[in-house]
């Protein structure tokens, strides 16, 4: 019978769970998808001629300036593909009417695509104007902080994006965001909202609403540019921002918006 | 409390360091030496180990590679995005091939219009001329959504109430889309002050024209926002018919331009485009 | 495809103006059920843990009832969440890359820690000493699936089952505050969205944690007296004289919360009490007025009281004690309805109201949810059967009257 070492139960369970547990545990805590990236050509992103690090994109909407028109929100849901049903929009106008007995009324027929009916009545006016809404890609949107699974997010170039084959259609950032600039796509079964055009404005162009607006009420660029017509719009008019309180540092910059806008 | 024997102690200055010896020569003093784990837990112990273990191996195949690169989302998504087609040339598109009637353009009140505004998208025609030909709007309905008459469009823009302005005519019969002139003529004021015109001709001050009280410049008519009309800046302009004394019809109402309201001038308190509103 | 048309027509069911996007309600019954499961399971686990840890001893004929019920209602608690996902193929990203900012995707992790830490482990170590003995006893089928699920521990000597009892003791300890956190993270789901003034609120996981309390303990009482009657037993009178006395001081604590946060908000009388006023009055008037105060609130409280308190014969008590039990899970639905479609029903723009329109048939359905509430009621049926809950010293009506 050849001498065979004695068992020893204790001294082997010990000697993996001190020496060998651990070093398996360090080797599966390196294996995470972070680290695993930076080699392979499955994980190339982003196109070498653009840098989005160098750009921050933001817009001015200036109320004196918009008509009621509606081409913006009907150029976007072309664009975009948007459904064309009345209670999905990207980008929408709203009508405010200040009576002299002080009550204000809102209305946004199909948000304003076919343009506005005439007042319920004319008499009596304090004062009206035109408000474009959409997306305000926050600088700390609320609809980022809540996606359970990380499929909205905020592009390195100022964007608030939603991956739409990531999400899984929570609604929880429709219910987050203040503005009611999101909506869930009837077909996709996801969250969907403005992109800022991001598939034009990588290329150099400007969003749809703003390529179309007969009377440039709306102000695209880039929020760090110095010479730019977005930095004349921030540095002469008074702006403000919507729902300035809840803190989500809104990029969307309204001149003329008066107190009753919401 | 840890005692060590004292050859384990003695070994460690002429051999290598060996945990497992330590471990199992030392004299450790702790509970568990003394009442053995019962049984019972070592069951739920494997079980969460085993649940531990799966998350994190399915974490490691199921994640998407691109996740996490910069931020946290899937990085590939933003290439996915930026890669949609474009539905809308942009002007500077047009111009390439249309670059006449974009000079014609510039000249016109409709330069700060796109050409895609009225001929809808045109992207798919930039790519095949031939293929796809933009729309012509040539009734009278698309120019009404910018120029019918709307009580919430700012002053200034100019606006037509449909139903009186050559009902029935196309607008493009008298005016040129790519260069629509506007009428230099004194009553003209009310192609872009409407609102104003409307509430004036059933006031009192029907009867006025704009320059009695306002100078225009000629430039006001071309660069309406950059160069604008003058508002009056003396009481005596509306003391000319309404001092006392002066030499005007007898129903106009007077008042005594020393004493009556302060120093400011008139409009900060009447609203000469219908005075009846208090 | 929506029809267009039905929208137009439909459309002047909205009052006032309502951000376009806001039309169509996003969170339906289906988010409606979800609290009202997770409240249930965290009131029958409280329940439990105060025969366990705070030795209510009249508790202890309902003791493994409780766990079974918060084991039932907890197993079918992620279902209406996976019917509402637009994509719930999707379901298990929430546990790969969980947004650590985002309450709902730790919530998957506060959901797992309770059913596999808290809950599982309390079971198994309370009826291990029964399930070894059945798998020895038992025969057919069963045997095997007890035997599996002894997952080879089967000593049960007096040692043994000492330690049993200890880390019973301490599982539940821990299990309190786990239970506390199970359904109060539900309400900071809500109680965090700043954009909404309805849900957000500091007292939302407050509310929502002692609401999910007196459901607990409604539940409860509901099947232990039910399934007590359908045996043929004895309901043990001093242990539904506890729950009901339980279940009164719950709702007061409940009431009083909620009254404090309307009174609050009325005093405070900021931007939206305007719109929300104008909501209570016409779109929550009978769920919120007549469901959830007088019906689920007012009426339990008054029965409860007069029966628990009163000189009244055991049987009216058991009939009052059960009719308040209803009343109160009425109640407690509807307080879930009144949270999660008000907070919807109002536009962000604080000038309209908007319109929920509950479907009959549907994966967002009223049928749909139905079967999700009755579902536990069939899990529980099963493991009552497996896992005998009853003491075994219960009474037998029937020989006791012959």
């Amino acid at each position: 019978m050849t001498d065979q070492a004695p068992k020893m139960p204790r001294r082997d369970f010990l000697d993996t769970a001190v020496r060998k547990l651990p070093a398996w545990l360090l080797v599966f805590k390196l294996l995470n998808p972070a680290e695993l990236l930076g080699d392979g050509d499955s994980t190339d992103v982003g196109n070498p001629k653009y840098d989005p690090t160098q750009h921050d994109y933001a817009m001015g909407v200036n109320v004196h300036k918009c008509i009621g028109c509606g081409r913006c929100a009907d150029a976007c849901k072309t664009e975009n593909n948007v459904p064309r049903d009345p209670i999905y929009f990207r980008t929408w106008v709203e009508r405010y009417i200040t009576s002299t007995d002080g009550e204000t009324q809102v209305d946004s027929p199909n948000g304003g695509i076919n343009g506005f009916p005439p007042a319920q009545k004319e008499s009596g006016i304090l004062r009206t104007f035109f408000v474009p809404k959409l997306c305000n890609h926050c600088s700390k949107p609320p609809c980022v902080q809540v996606c359970p699974v990380g499929a909205t997010f905020q592009s390195r170039d100022g964007v608030v994006l939603v991956d739409e084959t990531y999400c899984v259609g929570c609604r929880y950032c429709i219910q987050a965001c203040p503005y009611g600039a999101r909506y869930l796509h009837p077909i996709k079964k996801i969250a969907d909202k403005c992109t800022f055009c991001y598939h034009r404005v990588v290329k150099g162009h400007v969003p749809a609403c703003v390529e179309v607006c007969p009377t440039q009420a709306r102000v695209f660029g880039e929020a760090g540019q110095q010479s730019s017509p977005l930095r004349r719009f921030l540095r002469f008019n008074d702006v403000t921002v919507l729902k300035s309180w809840l803190n989500t540092k809104p990029k969307v910059y309204y001149a003329g918006a008066d107190g009753e806008v919401r | 409390m840890i005692t060590i024997p004292k050859k384990v102690l003695a070994s460690w200055s002429t051999t290598d360091y060996n945990l497992t010896d330590f471990v199992l020569n030392a004299n450790i003093n702790i509970v568990m030496r003394q009442t053995r784990i019962p049984k019972q837990l070592i069951p739920p112990i494997i079980l969460f180990a085993v649940a531990a273990m799966a998350l994190i191996i399915a974490r490691q195949l199921l994640v998407p590679k691109t996740f996490g690169k910069y931020g946290f989302y899937r990085a590939a998504a933003v290439d996915e995005i930026a890669s949609h087609k474009m539905v809308y040339a942009g002007y500077q598109v047009c111009s390439e091939c249309h670059d006449d009637i974009l000079q014609t353009k510039q000249q016109g009140s409709h330069k700060g219009l796109a050409c895609e505004t009225c001929h809808g998208a045109a992207a798919a025609h930039a790519e095949a001329p031939d293929q796809s030909v933009p729309s012509i709007p040539k009734g009278r309905d698309y120019c009404q959504l910018c120029h019918a008459y709307n009580p919430s469009r700012p002053t200034g823009f100019p606006q037509i109430i449909p139903e009186t302005h050559n009902p029935g005519k196309a607008c493009i019969t008298c005016h040129n889309s790519h260069s629509p002139q506007l009428k230099p003529e004194a009553e003209e004021c009310s192609t872009c002050h409407g609102g104003i015109a409307n509430q004036k001709v059933v006031s009192f001050h029907a009867a006025l024209p704009c320059a009695r009280c306002h100078a225009v410049p000629k430039e006001h008519l071309l660069e309406p926002r950059l160069v604008k009309a003058a508002k009056p800046t003396t009481r005596s302009l509306c003391g000319e018919c309404h001092a006392v004394g002066v030499d005007s019809p007898s129903d106009i109402p007077r008042i005594d331009l020393a004493n009556h309201g302060g120093n400011v001038v008139c409009w900060e308190c009447h609203y000469p485009h219908f005075p009846e509103a208090r | 495809m929506i029809d267009v048309t039905r929208i137009a027509a439909e459309l002047p069911n909205v009052t006032g103006y309502i951000y376009p996007n806001e039309y169509e309600l996003h969170w339906g019954i289906l988010i409606v059920v979800y609290p009202y499961l997770t409240g249930l399971v965290a009131g029958a686990f409280i329940l439990a843990s105060l025969e366990r840890v705070f030795k209510v001893k009249a508790l202890q004929p309902v003791y493994r009832l409780s766990l079974l019920t918060a084991f039932s209602f907890l197993l079918v608690a992620p279902l209406p969440l996976l019917a509402h996902l637009g994509h719930p193929e999707r379901f298990s990203e929430m546990f790969l890359t969980p947004h650590t900012e985002s309450a709902m995707a730790m919530f998957g992790f506060v959901y797992a820690w309770y059913l596999m830490v808290v809950l599982l482990l309390e079971i198994w170590f309370d009826y291990r000493r029964d399930i070894v003995f059945w798998a020895n006893e038992k025969r057919g089928f069963v045997r095997y699936v007890y035997r599996f699920l002894t997952f080879g521990a089967s000593d049960i000597s007096d040692a043994a089952i000492r330690f049993d009892d200890k880390i019973g003791r301490v599982i539940t300890i821990i299990g309190i505050p786990s239970a506390f956190l199970l359904h109060g993270y539900v309400g900071f789901i809500f109680g965090s969205v700043k954009a909404n003034p309805w849900w957000s609120s500091v007292l939302m996981p407050i509310v929502f944690l002692f609401s999910a309390i007196v459901s607990g303990i409604a539940i409860v009482l509901f099947i232990y007296m039910v399934s007590t009657i359908f045996r043929w037993k004895q309901v043990n009178m001093p242990c539904l004289n506890k729950l009901a006395e339980l279940l009164f001081y719950a709702i007061l604590v409940d009431f009083s919360l909620e009254a404090l946060d309307f009174i609050q908000r009325l005093y405070e009388s900021e931007e939206s009490i305007s719109i929300l006023s104008q909501m209570i009055s016409s779109r929550l008037f009978i769920s919120l007025i007549i469901s959830q105060i007088i019906l689920g609130t007012l009426i339990p409280l008054v029965a409860l009281a007069a029966a628990r308190f009163g000189r009244i014969p055991d049987e009216m008590r058991r009939i009052m004690y059960l009719v308040a039990a209803v009343l109160v899970q009425v109640g407690i639905f509807s307080t879930r309805w009144n949270v999660v479609i008000g907070g919807q029903l109002f536009s962000k723009s604080l000038r309209g109201l908007t319109f929920y329109k509950l479907e009959l048939f549907g994966l967002e359905g009223l049928l749909t949810s139905g079967a999700l509430i009755v579902l536990p009621f069939v899990i529980l049926f099963i493991l009552v059967k497996l896992f005998s809950p009853w003491d075994r010293e219960e009474v037998d009506v029937k020989s006791s009257k012959a």
